[in-house]
C-alpha cells in the first residue's frame, strides 16, 4: 500500500518484497466488514461505496500504471450497466452469469475503442475520451426504446443471487455481493500490477520514448490494459444496476467520469488502494455533506479538492506513503507495511 | 559484406532549408571501437537519431548487418541488435535500477505480456539484471528509486538499459556528458571492457579519451563527414586540426 523500503538481502527479495500482503492490507479488508455490524443501516451507501471503489480501481489501471488519462471512463461503466439491465429486463435475472456478459460487453467496446487510445496521449486522449463519452449518453438517451431514455430502464428484476440470497431492501445481500465482486478483481488488479506486464506499463508511463528505446513496443501493452479496465468498469456498472435494480442515464454521465478522476486522484494514483479510499472518503462525505445542507453541498467538496491538491500532491495515500517513508515513521508504523509474518 | 556489423549509404536529412544530414556513407565491421566527433551542430546526434529509427531519413539506406532496416521502427531495430544511449539521461524515474532493468529483459524475452505471474518468479531475468547492474557498479544502488541516484550512475544505467537488451551494435551519445572529469574514469572502464563482439559507436567531445578509446575515428562537420580514420591519421590530418581541434592538440 505503501512504499517504504524494507531491509533488502537481495534482488529477489526486491521483488518478493512487492507480492507479500502487509499487515495494513489485511486490516483494510478486514475493516471494509465493519458496515454489518457498525452501521447496518447504511449498507446501501456502504454497496455503492464498494462500486464505486471498483470503478475507480479499474481508471487506476490505465491512468495510475499506464499513464492513460481519460475524461470519459463512464462510458463502460454505463455500458456494462446498461448490458446487465437490459438482459434482467429480456427475462435472463441471474446476477453472476449477467455480471459475466456485462463485464465481457464492456470489453469488447474497450477493446475496438483501444485502438484509438493507444494512438494518442495527454490531451488528445481527454478530448477523445470525453468526445466519446458524450456520444455513448446521446445514443443511450436518443435510443429510449432500447434504455428508457431520461425515464431510465424499468422492468430490472434480479433472481436470487446463487439462487438462494434475494436482494433485501437493507442492502444486506447487495453489500456482500459488491464487496466479493470489489476483492476478487482487486486481487486480479494487484497480481497483474506486480506481473512483468505490469512492470511494462510502469514504464510506459514513465517513459514511453525509451520504452521505444528498449525494443518494447508501447501499443499492444496499453490496448491489453486498456480492455481490462473497461471489463472491470463494466462489471462495476452491472453490479451497480443488479442492486439496485434500475439503470438511469446518470450511469453514462460526464458528471460521473469526473468524479472517479477525482476520487482517484483524491486517493493517490498508482497504487491501487488509492481508488479505494478516495471512494470511501467521497462517498461518505458526499453523503454526509448533502444530508447537512442538501443546496450546496458541493461547496465542502470543493473545499476538500482543493486542500488535498495544494497539501497533498500525490493524493491522501501518497502523502501518508512520504509520512511512513521517514525514520521515525519506519519505526512506529513499519508493523503495518511489512507482512504480519514472516517466511521460514 | 557480411562482416559489417553496421553501414550506410547516401543518407540525407534536411529541415527546411537546413541539411542536417548530407549524403551520409558509414560502414562499421564488427566489434570495433569508433568514435564520432565534430563540432556542435555537426549532426552527430542527428545521425544516431537517424540510424535508430528516432527520425526518418529523405532519402538513403541503412544496413544492420545483411539486412535493410531503413523502413524499420526504433523498437524493431532494437530487437534486431541495434541500440543506443541518450544525452541527456532518458530513464524511467520512478522504477528502481532494478526493476527498470529487469523490465528490459522481459521485453527482450518476450514475457513482459504475462500478466498472471508476478515478476518475482523470473528468477533468471532478475538474476541477469542484477549481474548486468553489478558489471556497471550499481549492485550497491539498484534498489533505490531512479531519480534518487547521483547523475553518475544514471549515466551508468543509460548503458545498463541498452546492454540488457543484448545489442549487437551500441550507439553511445555522449555517455559522460555532464559527469566531471573524475567520476568519468568508471565510465570509460565499463565502455572498454565491454564484450568484443559489440561493435560500438561513441560521441565524445573530450579529445584525450577519445585518442585512448576509439580504435577508429570519424569526424563530421555541417551535417556531412568529412574523414574516417585511424586516431593518428586523425590528429595528423591538417583539416581536422582547422575546423575542430583548433591547434589545440598541438
Amino acid at each position: 500500500m505503501t512504499v517504504t523500503s524494507p531491509a533488502l538481502t537481495g534482488p529477489h527479495q526486491h521483488f518478493d518484497a512487492q507480492i507479500r500482503w502487509r499487515t495494513i492490507e489485511i486490516v483494510f479488508w478486514l475493516a471494509t466488514l465493519l458496515p454489518f455490524v457498525v452501521t447496518p443501516n447504511y449498507l446501501s451507501l456502504a454497496s455503492q461505496i464498494a462500486v464505486t471503489a471498483l470503478f475507480a480501481l479499474s481508471l487506476d489501471l490505465i491512468l495510475g500504471y499506464a499513464g492513460i488519462v481519460s475524461l470519459g471512463h463512464a462510458a463502460f461503466f454505463g455500458f456494462g450497466a446498461y448490458t446487465a439491465g437490459l438482459i434482467a429486463k429480456w427475462g435472463w435475472g441471474e446476477p453472476l452469469s449477467g455480471l459475466v456478459i456485462a463485464g465481457l460487453a464492456a470489453g469488447l467496446l474497450g477493446f475496438v475503442m483501444s485502438f484509438v487510445i493507444a494512438r494518442f496521449r495527454h490531451l488528445a486522449l481527454i478530448m477523445i475520451t470525453l468526445g466519446f463519452g458524450l456520444l455513448l449518453l446521446e445514443l443511450a438517451n436518443s435510443a429510449s426504446w432500447l434504455t428508457g431514455g431520461a425515464d431510465g430502464l424499468q422492468g430490472v428484476r434480479m433472481w436470487p443471487l446463487l439462487g438462494l440470497f434475494k436482494f433485501d431492501l437493507y442492502g444486506f445481500v447487495a453489500y456482500w455481493y459488491a464487496l466479493i465482486v470489489l476483492f476478487v478483481l482487486f486481487l486480479v488488479a494487484r497480481r497483474l500490477t506486480n506481473s512483468p506486464f505490469g512492470l511494462s506499463l510502469r514504464g510506459i508511463r514513465e517513459n514511453s520514448v525509451r520504452m521505444r528505446a528498449i525494443g518494447a513496443e508501447s501499443r499492444p501493452h496499453i490496448r491489453t490494459i486498456y480492455t481490462i479496465s473497461a471489463i472491470m468498469a463494466g462489471v462495476a456498472g452491472a453490479v451497480l444496476t443488479q442492486t439496485t435494480e434500475t439503470v438511469s442515464l446518470g450511469v453514462l454521465d460526464f458528471q460521473r467520469s469526473a468524479d472517479i478522476l477525482v476520487i482517484l486522484i483524491l486517493g493517490g494514483t498508482g497504487r491501487l488502494y488509492g481508488g479505494l479510499i478516495g471512494a470511501i472518503i467521497y462517498m461518505i462525505a458526499r453523503d454526509w455533506f448533502s444530508g447537512v445542507n442538501p443546496q450546496y453541498w458541493y461547496f465542502p467538496i470543493g473545499v476538500l479538492l482543493i486542500a488535498v491538491v495544494l497539501f497533498l500532491p500525490n493524493g491522501i495515500l501518497g502523502g501518508i506513503a512520504q509520512l511512513v517513508d521517514t525514520e521515525r515513521g519506519r519505526r512506529w508504523f513499519g508493523w503495518l507495511t511489512s507482512p504480519p509474518w514472516r517466511r521460514p | 559484406m557480411s562482416e559489417l556489423a553496421l553501414s550506410t549509404r547516401g543518407l540525407n536529412k534536411s529541415f527546411g532549408s537546413l541539411v542536417v544530414a548530407k549524403d551520409i556513407g558509414i560502414a562499421l565491421p564488427r566489434g570495433v571501437r569508433y568514435a564520432l566527433i565534430g563540432p556542435n551542430g555537426a549532426g552527430k546526434t542527428t545521425l544516431i537519431n537517424l540510424m535508430t529509427g528516432m527520425l526518418r531519413p529523405d532519402g538513403g539506406q541503412i544496413m544492420l548487418g545483411g539486412e535493410d532496416i531503413t523502413a524499420l521502427g526504433p523498437e524493431q531495430r532494437v530487437r534486431r541488435g541495434l541500440v543506443r544511449t541518450f544525452q541527456i539521461n532518458s530513464l524511467f524515474p520512478h522504477l528502481t535500477p532494478l526493476e527498470a532493468v529487469t523490465l528490459t529483459i522481459c521485453e527482450r524475452e518476450r514475457i513482459a505480456r504475462t500478466w498472471w505471474r508476478p515478476t518475482s518468479n523470473y528468477r533468471a531475468a532478475i538474476d541477469e539484471a542484477y549481474d548486468i547492474l553489478k558489471s556497471l557498479m550499481l549492485g550497491e544502488s539498484c534498489y533505490r528509486q531512479t531519480r534518487e541516484l547521483p547523475y553518475g550512475q544514471q549515466r551508468l544505467l543509460e548503458i545498463a538499459l541498452a546492454l540488457a537488451t543484448r545489442p549487437k551494435v551500441l550507439l553511445l551519445d555522449e555517455p559522460a556528458a555532464g559527469v566531471p572529469r573524475e567520476e568519468s574514469a568508471e565510465l570509460f572502464t565499463a565502455i572498454t571492457s565491454l564484450s568484443q563482439d559489440i561493435t560500438v559507436l561513441f560521441i565524445e567531445h573530450d579529445m584525450e579519451l577519445v585518442f585512448r578509446l576509439a580504435a577508429r575515428i570519424i569526424v563530421m562537420v555541417s551535417g556531412g563527414i568529412l574523414l574516417e580514420g585511424t586516431p593518428e591519421e586523425i590528429s595528423a590530418d591538417p583539416r581536422v586540426r582547422e575546423v575542430y581541434l583548433g591547434g589545440a592538440h598541438g
